[in-house]
């Protein structure tokens, strides 16, 4: 029996925590791509560094807070600058909207050249970004680090093996939690949601009815600021900030999208999930949890790992390009381009 | 249209000889990684090797005159942005010899496409890849830094005097972590110990969660971090602590800055490594003068890079010449024994010694002694952290 749990907490320390972490890390990262998509017709590759700005104008708020000695007790200072940092990143969304986006929607250009453009848009992003705070890593967690602690868990239940919970997971998923029910409350229930859904589903019925294709678009990049500043914070807030992670973090978050269905909000969140559990069930040494299970002459003298960890970004693409060949709208049918 | 012509000759003309009157002076290109996984270090080298150059310079019976360097950015993992460095520091600024490149890498790189190529004596403060001994080099490439087929025999009784029987060793991706890590699981297996699990990380990234993770499947009393201090090193010291996957880590040269203790905070108090480092006079000698020109000269490899300006200049003047392949040969007698031993502070002595024909045995902040292919023979300070900073336990 004590075995079984030695086993279990191993599995819950090493994939199922982190896996909901980043797992939630993903899937905010594929909503905001997904509404862009769904709405606005185009894959936009700026998200990361949309995510990126959301994280670095956090931060900046974070340490103007500080230095007024404003903390939020046990909890990150981080979390009480989400809001305003999110205000700054919709507005930038909007700027970027207004300069670009929007001449080449008038325009109803072809999405690849959009795609383009929004690669340009993420170039002048990350330029922005490192002309601001530089490209250093910044560390800007405050506040108790763990909620539990390897060695007090240990301690509290006589295990051989630890759970850590650090005070970042724990709030990642919260908020993300949170965070979904409001935009699928949003979606679903508000008439502002369901003109979204509408103009999304078929633009030129939207008009027809009366919809303002303009108020549609600036709340869509509202939505995308929000979610891509709490992705980024969060991110940044677990694990530490640099500034050119979210250029390789978004393949990652595109995976998620594709993989789910994309324009699909359901299919975003499950496809997060997806790719961030198999990235670590696929790369996790199963050599302790065999020991723990099987009998000792059968004990395993190797790792049991299916991959190395130098891996680990393959994986989601395999899954992805599977997924693809199989079901080419993705797991929960997103529109097909 | 003719006239332009001229004139644009004309100018040219008297550009190249302003270009050239600046030539009769000498020119030293310290080439570091001034940004990249190990800016905490470079700062306070450069500043070592730049020491050496103003010390030469207020001396001024240096037979060359005016000694002036330039700094470059190796970046430590970039090779392409490395070799473009080194490429201006040699065509566009003209010097005559190198102090660098810091991270193994980076170095081979430039050693093999800009150096060798262009004939330029080339003196790394801090590479250390066991590799490096063996590329051909035309007698241009010395380290006063030592190889690390030798930190790994340190490492490796390190860590049985410690009393740690199993390691788990994880390495960065590079040519230094992968000639380190080669280094100690040989070293470290031969001295009778067993290696759980060796693997590599991948620096820049943002979690390491995953590899830490089949680190601590393998187990191990304690995890050797093969890496650099500002990037995937202080990435997989940070998720261990996290998980309670290890708490105590063995730093190898790459991980010891005073920056690590201060990120990672008390958590890291009781991990050990090692530097190279020395108890010779020269480096409490070194670390007076650095602190009088501001700044820390005990820092990692800051006497290496004062020692690699010091010979360049010192064996200039022994071979009479400010050509690398005139003054090639001359890097390892001046360097050393027999002749008259020189420490920091002393370089005008040694050149009016060289100067009256003597021999001399340049001691410096490193206690240099260069053998083999040109590669100083290895002294290393034994770390303990302890209160948040890294303390001398002893020297090896």
């Amino acid at each position: 029996m004590v075995d079984i749990l030695n086993s279990l907490t191993l599995l819950t320390n090493y994939i199922i925590i982190p896996g909901l972490t980043y797992g939630s890390q993903l899937a905010l990262g594929a909503l905001g791509i997904t509404m862009v998509y769904a709405v606005l017709r185009f894959s936009n590759f700026a998200h990361g560094e949309l995510m990126s700005f959301g994280a670095m104008s956090t931060i900046l708020i974070t340490w103007l807070f500080q230095s007024y000695g404003l903390t939020f007790g046990f909890l990150p200072t981080a979390l009480l600058a989400i809001p305003f940092a999110a205000t700054i990143t919709i507005l930038y969304c909007l700027a970027t909207n207004s300069l670009v986006y929007e001449y080449y929607r008038e325009k109803k250009i072809d999405p690849t050249t959009y795609l383009i453009i929004s690669v340009g848009v993420l170039f002048f992003t990350a330029g922005l970004i490192r002309f601001i705070i530089g490209p250093d890593d910044r560390k800007f967690n405050d506040g108790n680090r763990f909620i539990l602690k390897a060695r007090e868990f240990k301690e509290l239940t006589g295990l051989n093996e630890g759970l850590a919970i650090k005070t970042t997971q724990g709030i990642t998923i919260g908020i993300t939690i949170c965070l979904v029910i409001l935009l699928f409350w949003f979606l679903n229930r508000t008439r502002t949601g369901k003109s979204m859904r509408a103009y999304s589903d078929n633009e030129d019925l939207a008009l027809l009815s009366g919809i303002n294709p303009k108020k549609v678009v600036i709340i869509t990049w509202v939505i995308t600021g929000i979610l891509a500043t709490v992705a980024g914070a969060l991110y940044g807030l677990d694990k530490s900030y640099k500034p050119f992670i979210y250029m390789y973090l978004v393949l990652p978050v595109f995976a998620s999208a594709i993989l789910g269905g994309v324009g699909n909000p359901i299919g975003a969140i499950v496809g997060g999930y997806v790719i961030a559990f198999s990235e670590l069930i696929f790369t996790f040494a199963y050599k302790k949890v065999a020991g723990y299970l099987l009998p000792e002459s059968l004990a395993p003298t190797g790792l049991i790992q299916f991959l190395s960890t130098d891996y680990k970004i393959a994986v989601s693409f395999v899954i992805l390009v599977i997924v693809l060949l199989v079901k080419p709208t993705g797991i929960f049918s997103g529109k097909t381009i | 249209m003719k006239k332009i012509l001229l004139a644009t000759a004309a100018s040219i003309v008297l550009t190249s000889n302003v270009f050239a009157g600046s030539h009769s002076k000498v020119n030293i290109g310290i080439i570091l990684g001034f940004t990249g996984p190990i800016e905490a270090l470079t700062g306070d080298m450069a500043a070592g090797a730049e020491l050496a150059i103003s010390e030469m310079n207020e001396a001024g019976n240096f037979e060359f005159g005016e000694v002036s360097s330039v700094r470059a950015d190796s970046t430590c993992i970039d090779a392409a942005a490395a070799t473009a460095a080194a490429e201006r520091l040699i065509t566009a600024d003209k010097v005559n010899a190198i102090v660098g490149g810091d991270c193994s890498g980076v170095t081979t790189a430039m050693l093999e496409n800009v150096a060798v190529a262009n004939g330029t004596v080339m003196i790394s403060p801090s590479a250390t890849s066991p590799a490096l001994s063996t590329v051909p080099d035309d007698g241009l490439f010395f380290r006063t830094a030592p190889s690390d087929a030798r930190q790994g025999q340190v490492v490796a009784d390190i860590l049985m005097d410690n009393g740690y029987k199993s390691i788990a060793l994880t390495y960065s991706n590079s040519d230094y972590g992968k000639g380190l890590a080669d280094s100690i699981d040989s070293n470290f297996k031969a001295a009778g110990g067993t290696v759980t699990l060796k693997a590599a990380h991948e620096d820049g990234k943002g979690d390491y969660g995953a590899e830490v993770a089949a680190m601590a499947q393998a187990g191990g009393d304690i995890l050797v971090v093969a890496g650099y201090l500002n990037d995937g090193g202080k990435g997989m010291i940070e998720a261990s602590l996290d998980t309670g996957a290890f708490d105590t880590f063995y730093l190898p040269d790459g991980m010891i800055g005073d920056s690590l203790p201060k990120d990672i905070g008390p958590d890291l108090d009781g991990s050990i490594g090692d530097v190279p480092g020395t108890d010779s006079p020269g480096a409490s000698k070194f670390a007076d003068l650095a602190s009088e020109a501001g700044f820390n000269g005990s820092g990692p490899f800051s006497p290496e890079s004062y020692d690699a300006a010091a010979l360049i200049m010192l064996s200039m003047q022994a071979a009479g010449s400010t050509n690398s392949s005139d003054f090639k040969g001359h890097v390892m007698d001046v360097a050393n024994a027999p002749g008259v031993q020189i420490f920091p502070g002393q370089l005008a002595e040694g050149i009016a010694l060289i100067k009256a024909g003597y021999d001399i045995d340049y001691v410096g902040a490193s206690a240099v002694e260069l053998i083999g292919p040109g590669e100083s023979a290895g002294n290393y300070r034994e770390i303990l952290v302890k209160g948040g900073e890294n303390t001398t336990v002893r020297f090896r």
